[in-house]
Parts: C-alpha cells; sequence; structure tokens
C-alpha cells in the first residue's frame, strides 16, 4: 500500500497494485459538521481527476466530494450510506468512500503528503 | 459586526461563529449541531438571542386600540402578562415580522425578529404617532432556555418561575435587579425566555452552566424549530406570503377577523375564497436532504411549489422540510417529487409538526 496523499478538496488517496481507494479527510468532516447524507458514484462509472463523484450532506449544507484521480469505480462503501455519521467517526480508516481501478498511476505525484496537507489545511483554515 | 454580551463567553466555549442579521452568533459549540439538538430535547439547552429585538411601548387602553389597528390580535382580552403570537403585515396581508406580544404593567412588549427590528421599529413608530413611548431595548439581553430539565435548572435560580404557564410572563427578581421570564421559546420543548440586563447576562448564563445546562447554537436552533414545524422568518414566511398562505390562521384572533388591521380585506377574502398555496410539512424518501429553494414537482413534471426549509431532523431521524405547494396538493400523503442536483426524488405531504411538543400548560385535574 502506497503512502496516503492528499488533494486540496480535502480527498485522501491510498493506492494499492493499481487500486485507489477514496475518502475525505478528518480536518473536511470537522469543517462540515455533523454528516447526515452521502451519495457514492455507481460502480463501472469512469471518473476523471478533479471531478464530482459524491455528494456529502451536513445538517448545514450540501457539499461535493471530488476524484483526486481519474478511474474506474469497482467498489463503493454502502455503509457510510446507510449511517453518515461513520464519516465523522473514522473519515479516513473504515468510513472510505470508494475504490478505483487507477488510469494513470502518475497523476498521484500531483497530490500532497500528509505534512503538505496539514500545512495546507491550517493556512486555508485561517 | 454586533456582538451580543454573551459573545466573549461562547467563544470560550469554543463556538463556531456565522454572520446572522449584522450580528457575530454562535452557529455551534464543540460538539455539533446533532449533540446540541439532542441536550436540548432531552435535557436542558440555552440559547443566546439577545440579537432579537425586545421593543417595548408603554400606554393604557388608548395603545391596546392603537396596536389593535395595527396586530390582527385580540389584545383587549389578553391578560396582564399573556403572550401572543403574531404578525406585523402589508396592506396585502404579506408578512413584515412574526412576533411575541405581552402585554405587561405598563403597556406591551414585543419581541422581534433580529433582521426585522428596525424596519419593525420604523413601521410600528410611524403608526403609532407620536403619542406613545417606544422604544428598542440596548441594554437587555434575551436567553432562551428550553428542553424538559429547563423548569428544575431556573427554578434554583429564581424561585417561582416554575408555576408559570405556556405564553405567559412575570417579573422576577436576579441579583436583587429585575428580569422579565416568559414560558415560552421556539424549539417545541418546555421552556422559558429570558429578559435580563447586558451587566447580569453573563453571570446569569454561567451560573445555568453550572448547574447542568448547555450553550446550544443556531444550527441547532434551526433543527429544533424545523422539527417542531415553526416558521424561519424570511424563508418560510415574508412579504410575499399571508398567515393564511402559511398554515397560521390559528394566530388571528377570531374575533379580529373583520375588524380593521393592515391586511384585513386580504385575510377576509381568502378566508371565503381559500388560498392559491398552502405550507406544508414534507418527507423526502431516504436519506437525501431538500434545501431550501428546491422546487417541487406532481407526477406530471408540472411544477407546483417549493421548498422554504429543509435540514435532517435529529428527533425524528429522518429528513425533513417545510414549503408552499398550490392547494390541490396539500392532503397528507400526497405523493410530491423534489428536483435535487438534478433528479426527481419522491417525497411526500405530511402533517406538520415532524415532532409533538411538550408544553406546560398547567397541572390536569385528574378524576375531575
Amino acid at each position: 500500500m502506497s503512502e496516503v496523499k492528499f488533494s486540496k478538496e480535502h480527498e485522501w488517496v491510498t493506492i494499492s497494485d493499481d487500486v485507489a481507494t477514496i475518502g475525505i479527510t478528518k480536518h473536511a468532516t470537522e469543517l462540515l459538521g455533523d454528516i447526515v447524507f452521502a451519495e457514492l458514484p455507481e460502480k463501472g462509472t469512469s471518473v476523471t481527476k478533479d471531478g464530482t463523484a459524491g455528494v456529502v450532506e451536513s445538517t448545514k449544507a450540501a457539499s461535493d466530494v471530488y476524484t483526486p484521480i481519474s478511474g474506474e469505480v469497482v467498489d463503493t462503501n454502502q455503509s457510510i450510506v446507510d449511517d453518515p455519521s461513520k464519516i465523522n467517526n473514522d473519515p479516513e480508516g473504515d468510513a472510505w468512500f470508494f475504490k478505483l481501478k487507477v488510469k494513470d498511476l502518475n497523476e498521484i505525484n500531483s497530490l500532497m503528503s500528509r505534512e503538505e496537507y496539514e500545512k495546507f489545511a491550517k493556512e486555508s483554515t485561517n | 459586526m454586533y456582538k451580543t454580551a454573551l459573545y466573549n463567553l461562547h467563544k470560550k466555549f469554543n463556538a463556531k461563529f456565522v454572520s446572522f442579521a449584522g450580528y457575530e452568533m454562535p452557529i455551534q459549540y464543540k460538539d455539533g449541531i446533532i449533540a446540541e439538538h439532542n441536550l436540548t430535547r432531552e435535557k436542558s439547552g440555552i440559547f443566546d438571542v439577545s440579537h432579537m429585538g425586545q421593543l417595548f411601548i408603554l400606554g393604557d387602553d388608548k395603545l391596546t386600540d392603537k396596536l389593535q389597528e395595527i396586530f390582527p390580535t385580540d389584545l383587549k382580552n389578553l391578560s396582564i402578562n399573556q403572550s401572543k403570537y403574531s404578525f406585523l403585515m402589508n396592506e396585502n396581508a404579506g408578512i413584515h415580522d412574526d412576533l411575541i406580544i405581552t402585554k405587561i404593567s405598563d403597556g406591551y412588549m414585543i419581541i422581534l425578529n433580529a433582521a426585522c427590528k428596525e424596519k419593525d421599529f420604523e413601521i410600528i413608530k410611524s403608526k403609532l404617532g407620536e403619542d406613545f413611548k417606544i422604544s428598542l431595548s440596548k441594554d437587555l439581553s434575551l436567553i432562551a432556555v428550553q428542553g424538559p430539565e429547563s423548569k428544575n435548572l431556573i427554578e434554583k435560580i429564581i424561585p417561582g418561575v416554575n408555576k408559570l404557564k405556556f405564553m405567559f410572563g412575570g417579573d422576577f427578581k436576579y441579583n436583587s435587579n429585575n428580569i422579565y421570564v416568559t414560558r415560552s421559546g421556539y424549539t417545541g420543548e418546555d421552556g422559558f425566555e429570558i429578559s435580563i440586563n447586558n451587566n447580569d447576562v453573563v453571570k446569569f448564563v454561567e451560573t445555568l452552566i453550572s448547574l447542568g445546562s448547555n450553550l446550544i447554537g443556531l444550527g441547532a436552533r434551526d433543527t429544533l424549530r424545523l422539527e417542531a414545524g415553526l416558521c424561519l422568518y424570511g424563508n418560510d414566511i415574508d412579504e410575499n406570503t399571508s398567515p393564511l398562505e402559511a398554515n397560521l390562521k390559528w394566530a388571528i384572533s377570531k374575533n379580529r377577523i373583520n375588524s380593521n388591521f393592515p391586511g384585513a380585506k386580504k385575510i377576509q377574502r381568502q378566508i371565503n375564497e381559500g388560498v392559491t398555496k398552502l405550507r406544508v410539512g414534507i418527507k423526502p424518501e431516504g436519506k437525501i436532504i431538500a434545501r431550501e429553494s428546491t422546487k417541487i414537482f406532481d407526477e406530471n413534471n408540472n411544477q407546483i411549489g417549493k421548498i422554504t426549509s429543509g435540514s435532517f431532523g435529529p428527533s425524528v431521524k429522518s429528513p425533513i422540510a417545510m414549503g408552499y405547494v398550490n392547494n390541490t396538493y396539500t392532503k397528507e400523503n400526497t405523493k410530491i417529487f423534489l428536483e435535487i442536483r438534478g433528479k426527481k426524488v419522491s417525497a411526500s405531504v405530511c402533517k406538520l409538526p415532524f415532532y409533538k411538543k411538550n408544553y406546560y400548560k398547567g397541572d390536569i385535574n385528574v378524576g375531575s
């Protein structure tokens, strides 16, 4: 499994062989507040880096979820659709959103390391 | 940006702030909206609503006569310390503001929405003329304490408040200063609203917190009032909706319908001929949330209305909404469709409130 990488839209991604697992960051969940709805992409659809690939809604507002990397959706996490509060409880673990068969592994190079993301998140909050 | 006297206390309790009607107000504290909502339903919550207007008009029976020309409420039969929900309306029965009028010993106290208070003041003042003293308080804070444990907590600080009935108030003492307490609120729970001097409010709220109550932000206030089927001014009612269209006919006193107040003619016509649109409760199917401005359609894809408030209801544990639909779609369980992010989602019209109220109306005489 690769090192976890982060996007400016507050998604995380890990890659194992050619399959990427994607979710939203703890920082994102703190900004959103209590999440009460999640919508995931359909299995088999192709998604493009930085394109929308889902929606989360908190008690306050709806936000798009973007994919940090291109590929074909091979799996989705139905458990967060059934119980969206799991996203608040374990955003960077059990509450992953979807898995992709990666189209171009080089795309990951444009993403941030944890250290870079934490700095970015802190600056964008202030 | 204005700040209330409790601003530093909100900050101390890690509030996240939003700008609301020109005030920097707490939307939530560290535990979040759902936890705060549940604390209010199950225990006790404190809401800083000091941004709302506290209008005082002093006068005797002449004032009552004059105010009846402004409001559609039977004020003559209001006893001292009794409150009524009412409206400031335009000539077309559109709602300038929804408000609470309380008769006090030397006149009336009217609680106004924050965003409307300056405008309301000007309208009421111009209608009253020069004969009565009218002032919008700057020295008073307003605190709502809501939820089942609230009565016992407040009783420890202000002995006697326990005996107040829903929509009644009274003068009490706190730290030997006068405060005014009414049994009312906007959450669907038993609770109180306390008008208290800015200099005393921090200590008062800190004491309530030390006794076990909890600060609650505007986020939970919104989910609580939505579950209770209560209107948010600017969303669910405004200058283009009448009280009848808003399904608030109960707030117009029966013996005032045929009298003279702004919008009376329109109200009478709507009572006789019916309304073309009506505010209803709406339950989307599944977990999807329909926010304000979501368009409502019938099964033939004709637009029949619009959502005015929508969120997740933490107590009913499902998405809930309110909105206006054409008058042939107002029956309970009518199937409707909501356009959310380009897709049509089925929903049904339902009864309000989503959550049943627990107001205190006095002791019940068993066996009588």
